[in-house]
Order: C-alpha cells, then sequence, then structure tokens
C-alpha cells in the first residue's frame, strides 16, 4: 500500500515540474506586460510579487517652484510626482555616495543648499539665496517598492504603436480566409461524398497528397501570378482579397479532407430518403447537410482562424508592411527588430497578438481538440 | 482603413462566394423545374458548380505551382533563360545550404522525439491523477499561440545582461543563481539550435498530449488491470503494454510534428534571422526570394528540397488512404 502512495506522489510531482516549465515563460511574459516599464528593464518578473528595494535617481523641480519664506527660499514638492507607494529608506546627493543619508535628516549640496527628503518622497530643499536653474539637482534614493501593477503599456502599444490597427487588419484577414475556404470545400466534399462524377476518385487522391505538399512550394509562382496580374489591371499586387485567395488555396487541402470525413460518416439512408421525396443536391445540402454538420464546422473553423491568425509567412509575402494592411504576426516581428530591448512594448504586444487565441482556446477548447484528434486520425 | 471599411470589404469577399452557389443552384433548379421533366445535363452542371470553385482554387495555388516551381528550378534567377542543373550546383556547393540541411536534419530528429515522447509521459501521468486535466489543458496552451508570439516570450526567456547586472531572463537568472556565468544563449552556434528547437517542442507536446490522452482511453481496461494484478510496475505497463499499442497513433502524431517542422521558419526568421548558424531551408528559401531583388531560380531549388523531405509521408498516405478504400 505504502509503494502505491509514493509513486503517486512522485507522478504528481513530476506532473507538477512539467505544468510549472510549461507555464512559466507564458506567465513570465503576462506578468512582464502588466509592470512599469523602468522595473521591468532592470528586474526579473519573478521579484514583482514581493516588496522589492530599488534604487533610482529622481531630480527636483527648478526655480519655478520656489516660494520665500522668512529669510529663506525653499523647494516644496515630491519626488515622485504621484504616490506610487514606494517607501524611501535611505537617499543621497552624489552619485558617489547614493545611500548617505536616512530619510528625515538634511543633506546639503555642494553650494549649500540643503535637502531634507521623507519617507513618501515629499522633499525640502532649503537655500539662503534664490534659486538660479531651471533644472532641479538630482537625488539619489532607496526605496522600498510595492508590487505595482499597470495597464499603461497596453495603452501605449495598442494605441501609439499602431498594434490596434494591426489587430483589427488581423481579423480582416483571418475571417474570409476561414469563411472562404469554410463555404468552397463543404460543396466539394459534398460532391466527393454523395455525387457521382467521371474522376472523383483521382480528385480525393489529389486532395490526400496535397495535405503534405509545403506551402513553400506555392509562395514564389503565386507571387508572380499576383505580380502579374497586378501589372495587367493596373492594381496593387498585394491586398486583403489576394491574401484571402492564398490562405484559402493552403487550407484547402485540410479543410475537404476534414469535411470528407465527416461527411461520409452520416448514414447513406438519410441521403436517399431525400433524394426519394425529389429533394435536388443542393436542398439536400442546405436542409440536411449544413445542420448537421455544425459539430464539424465549428472545429474546422477554429483550426483554421488559428492557423490564419498565428500564420506570419503568408501575411508576409502577400501583404504590404504598411500600418493599412500590417498584420499582428509580421508587427510583432517588426517590434522585436527595431524594439528590441524595449520589453514592455515587446511583452505587451505578443500578449495582444496571443488574446484571441487564448479566448478561443480557453472557451471553445473542446472543439479544438475534437479537430486536432480528428484532423490526425488520417493527416 | 478604418473598422467600417475593413468590416465592409471582408462582407463583400465572403458574400461573392454565398451568392455564387447560392444563384447557381437557383437558376439550375429554376430552369429544371420549367422544362418539367429531367433535365439530362442536370447532373454535371450541378457536379461542376459544387467543385468548380474549390477546384481552380486547389489547381492554381497547389497543382499548378508545384509543376511551375519545379520548372523554375531549372531556370534562372528571373525565370527567363533556362540554365539546366546550375542552381542546384550552386546549392551543393553553397555554405549556407549545406548548414541549412544539417539544422534541419537536426529539428527533424530532435523536435519530433521530444515532443512525442513528453507527450506520451504526461498524458500518462495526467490520466491518473485527479488535477490532471487542468495540467493537460496547462500544457496544451502554447499550441493556440503564434510561433512569432512564442519567439517574444522566449526571447524574454534566454534575455541576456552582463555579468554585473541582474538578470531579467529567467534561464540566465538560474544560471547565475546556480552559479554559472550568464549566457547570450540565441549566440552560441550549434547549441543555438536547441535552444531554438526547445520553443517548438514547448509548443508540440501539447498536440501530441490531446491525442495520446484520447488514444490511452482505447486501451482496454481490463489488459491493464490484469498486469497489475501479475504485479508488473506502473514503468513496466507503460513500455510493455502502452507503447505497443499506441504504435499507430505514435507513428501519426510523428509525421504530422515531422511536417510541421519541415517547414519550421517563423521561429528561427524572428528569434535569429539565421544569423549565428541557425539557418533552415525554409528562411534560406524567403531569403531567396527577396535577397537581391529574388532568385525565383534558387528559391525554387529550396522550396523543392522541403518537398523532397515530404515525399515518403506523401507515399504513406496515399498508400493508406487506398488500403482504407478497399475495405
Amino acid at each position: 500500500m505504502k509503494k502505491i502512495t509514493l509513486s503517486s506522489l512522485f507522478s504528481q510531482l513530476l506532473l507538477l515540474i512539467f505544468v510549472i516549465a510549461w507555464i512559466a515563460p507564458t506567465f513570465g511574459l503576462f506578468i512582464s506586460s502588466l509592470r512599469d516599464k523602468d522595473v521591468l528593464a532592470i528586474s526579473g518578473w519573478w521579484t514583482s510579487f514581493t516588496t522589492t528595494e530599488v534604487n533610482e535617481i529622481y531630480r527636483t523641480e527648478g526655480k519655478d517652484a520656489q516660494v520665500k519664506e522668512g529669510d529663506y527660499y525653499f523647494i516644496k514638492s515630491n519626488l515622485f510626482g504621484e504616490d506610487k507607494g514606494k517607501e524611501i529608506f535611505r537617499f543621497g546627493v552624489t552619485s558617489k555616495n547614493i545611500d548617505e543619508y536616512q530619510v528625515g535628516e538634511s543633506a546639503s549640496f555642494k553650494d549649500e543648499t540643503e535637502i531634507t527628503v521623507f519617507e513618501n518622497g515629499d522633499y525640502i530643499w532649503k537655500s539662503q539665496e534664490e534659486f538660479k536653474k531651471k533644472k532641479g539637482k538630482r537625488v539619489f534614493v532607496s526605496a522600498k517598492s510595492p508590487p505595482s501593477f499597470t495597464l499603461d503599456n497596453y495603452k501605449e502599444v495598442l494605441f501609439k504603436e499602431g498594434l490596434g490597427q494591426a489587430f483589427l487588419n488581423t481579423f480582416a484577414v483571418a475571417l474570409p480566409s476561414t469563411l472562404i475556404p469554410l463555404i468552397i470545400c463543404s460543396f466539394f466534399a459534398y460532391a466527393l461524398t454523395w455525387m457521382k462524377f467521371y474522376g472523383r476518385d483521382i480528385l480525393l487522391a489529389t486532395i490526400i497528397a496535397s495535405l503534405v505538399v509545403p506551402l513553400q512550394m506555392s509562395l514564389i509562382p503565386i507571387l508572380t501570378i499576383y505580380n502579374d496580374f497586378g501589372a495587367l489591371f493596373g492594381v496593387a499586387a498585394k491586398s486583403y482579397p489576394g491574401i484571402w485567395m492564398a490562405h484559402t488555396g493552403f487550407g484547402l487541402a485540410s479543410t475537404t479532407f476534414l469535411l470528407w470525413n465527416f461527411l461520409k460518416s452520416l448514414p447513406q439512408e438519410m441521403m436517399e430518403a431525400a433524394k426519394v421525396d425529389g429533394a435536388t443536391h443542393y436542398d439536400t445540402f442546405i436542409k440536411i447537410v449544413v445542420p448537421l454538420s455544425i459539430p464539424a464546422f465549428a472545429s474546422i473553423f477554429i483550426l483554421q482562424f488559428l492557423w490564419v491568425w498565428n500564420d506570419l509567412l503568408v501575411g508576409l509575402v502577400f501583404l504590404d508592411k504598411h500600418p493599412s494592411e500590417i498584420i499582428l504576426t509580421a508587427k510583432l516581428k517588426e517590434l522585436l527588430g527595431s524594439r528590441g530591448e524595449n520589453w514592455e512594448i515587446l511583452t505587451t504586444g505578443a500578449f495582444v497578438s496571443m488574446t484571441v487565441p487564448l479566448f478561443i482556446f480557453f472557451s471553445l477548447q473542446r472543439y479544438f481538440i475534437r479537430g486536432l484528434v480528428a484532423g490526425s486520425i488520417k493527416g | 482603413m478604418s473598422i467600417f471599411s475593413l468590416a465592409l470589404t471582408v462582407l463583400i469577399g465572403v458574400l461573392i462566394f454565398v451568392a455564387f452557389f447560392h444563384f447557381s443552384n437557383f437558376l439550375l433548379d429554376y430552369f429544371q423545374v420549367k422544362k418539367s421533366k429531367k433535365f439530362a445535363w442536370e447532373n454535371s452542371i450541378r457536379v461542376v458548380i459544387f467543385i468548380g470553385p474549390a477546384f481552380i482554387v486547389l489547381f492554381v495555388f497547389i497543382i499548378y505551382p508545384v509543376f511551375e516551381t519545379i520548372r523554375l528550378s531549372f531556370y534562372d534567377k528571373l525565370g527567363d533563360n533556362f540554365v539546366g542543373l546550375y542552381n542546384y550546383a550552386w546549392a551543393i556547393k553553397d555554405p549556407d545550404f549545406k548548414r541549412s540541411i544539417i539544422n534541419n536534419l537536426g529539428w527533424l530528429i530532435v523536435v519530433p522525439t521530444l515532443s512525442t515522447f513528453f507527450g506520451l509521459v504526461i498524458a500518462n501521468l495526467a490520466d491518473r491523477i485527479w488535477w490532471g486535466s487542468i495540467a493537460k489543458s496547462i500544457i496544451f496552451m502554447p499550441m493556440a499561440i503564434s510561433f512569432v508570439g512564442a519567439g517574444v516570450i522566449w526571447k524574454f526567456m534566454y534575455d541576456y545582461r552582463g555579468p554585473g547586472d541582474q538578470q531579467i531572463g529567467l534561464l540566465n537568472a538560474i544560471a547565475v543563481a546556480l552559479g554559472f556565468e550568464p549566457q547570450a544563449w540565441l549566440t552560441i552556434p550549434i547549441w543555438n539550435n536547441f535552444f531554438l528547437m526547445a520553443i517548438m517542442i514547448w509548443i508540440q507536446t501539447g498536440l501530441a498530449l490531446v491525442i495520446f490522452s484520447a488514444a490511452l482511453r482505447t486501451i482496454p481496461k481490463e489488459t491493464l488491470d490484469a498486469a497489475r494484478i501479475d504485479g508488473a510496475s506502473e514503468l513496466k505497463i507503460f513500455w510493455k503494454i502502452i507503447i505497443p499499442y499506441l504504435e499507430q497513433t505514435i507513428l501519426v502524431i510523428w509525421t504530422i510534428i515531422t511536417l510541421l517542422v519541415l517547414k519550421v521558419f517563423d521561429i528561427i526568421y524572428a528569434m535569429t534571422n539565421g544569423q549565428w548558424q541557425t539557418e533552415v531551408l525554409a528562411n534560406l528559401m524567403y531569403d531567396w526570394m527577396f535577397r537581391g531583388g529574388g532568385d525565383t531560380g534558387r528559391g525554387s531549388v529550396l522550396a523543392f528540397c522541403i518537398l523532397i523531405g515530404v515525399i515518403p509521408i506523401l507515399a504513406w498516405n496515399l498508400y493508406r488512404h487506398k488500403q482504407d478504400q478497399k475495405v
């Protein structure tokens, strides 16, 4: 009995290690996207849950803020600008000795002005003579920073970096690129399953062969066709309809195959009964096959939609990179190149691009898995 | 473009196809009723309407390009003049090509093996533990994420700061905590390939996991119980019963992941862009499609190499399809 519990404990531990290893990267990204960009650049995301000690530099206000009280001139303000919940415990006025003073003590600058910094960032800067400089002086503080999260990065990324537009563009690519193959392939699969015509078996074999043909084989010829077409009619070679049809082409074999697999499992008697009642193939298709196929449609829709949403290569080749056409993945890759060190932009951008797939994943996981499993039985 | 014009474009694009099928079938029905007796061509026309659009797309986007790409591989960079095997001779001598082939082979060996192995192990573990389905969900989740998104996630994991600074990448933080020097993981030739493969394994394990989970349920419970009563250890059951039983499934998963790995492009394009000796065929091909105004000959040779990689799988799939049709 003891042996079983031990082995079960071991299993649980092993699985836990796998789970942590698998979730940690995504979780770190998500937490990072919610952190302040200055903190993000200097400390690991795993430190964000505890109060941490940070060393920071702030600048006091300049002469415009001074008031005269009695014989002295004062500048009174707060180093943080607004209250961020940080607690200062030491500060300094030179870069050589950044934690020389306790909070509440007065420190003197080289020009014999005195400054007192308090725990919450308030400071009083006192001088016998009038302050003359427009810029204030640097103050070094050591502070305890409590866990704090912000949505600022999301505002920045969605509206300033153009990810909001890229998000819409991706929808404009993904929806038709999913619906068009679904429409034309459902008729195609119906014909392959229930209609008799010459060459049906060869067509089916072609579909099965096409399942595995790498899309790289198609890129150069299709791009040439699009360029010629664009030059001939004086339209842009790279356009939304162009990429819809490209995605339709690349998703056609798998969509047809999955639907064909599903349709041939429907009872033959039903089709024959409909035929006897005088229904045409179109009637049978609309009134019997489509309603029965809704779950299959849902699975295929999700698979193809996620495929298109997550695609980079087709989007790079068949769409322009200007803001009105660029898709999320291409935009993210562009940011990786141009803003490689701005992790607040990258983590947030990546998370924005993942929102739709993750939403689909969590709400429709059942259909997603069903589609994958159905596709894999053969594929 | 504004959200409305985008929505309108999308709507029109989709409606065109709906309208095509609806009106062509409607017209066909209309004429059939009018003639009142069975219109002889009705069935043929109906077949053409049903398969026409899909067949045109299949022909234009898959069938024709396959032959065109093979043809172009024997032509010069603009596709105008026949150059025989010149592009192939170039490829054999090109050091980048050689490295891509080696890297691709590395990917093909490592990624399907480890993904399948992890998937199988996790499916087995999760099946016996009460919180197993939550664990499965979590490990499956990367399947929903794009390769570029995964690229950002892992680039952050691999982030490198100088030895004195605080590390913000988890991997280097762990390395430093264990007393090692921090490393710029993605720039160490040979090893960096494995750090890139880790991303693909991280994604594809989920696929293997769900398929194995479904397949595990088909193993008869009596067989497993009988083995347990006979005193077989869980490890022995795993190797002697479960693995032989799932042989077909393992093969299927292996092929799916192999197909994906052959085409791997996004991860490398986003992470290193083929620098530090990480290029693979798909990246080299993309490069040649646009480098110096584009070289369709060399690009086509590289695409053709990827196709050669899938031919065994293609043949096997067709063979199995034929077997199924006989039954």
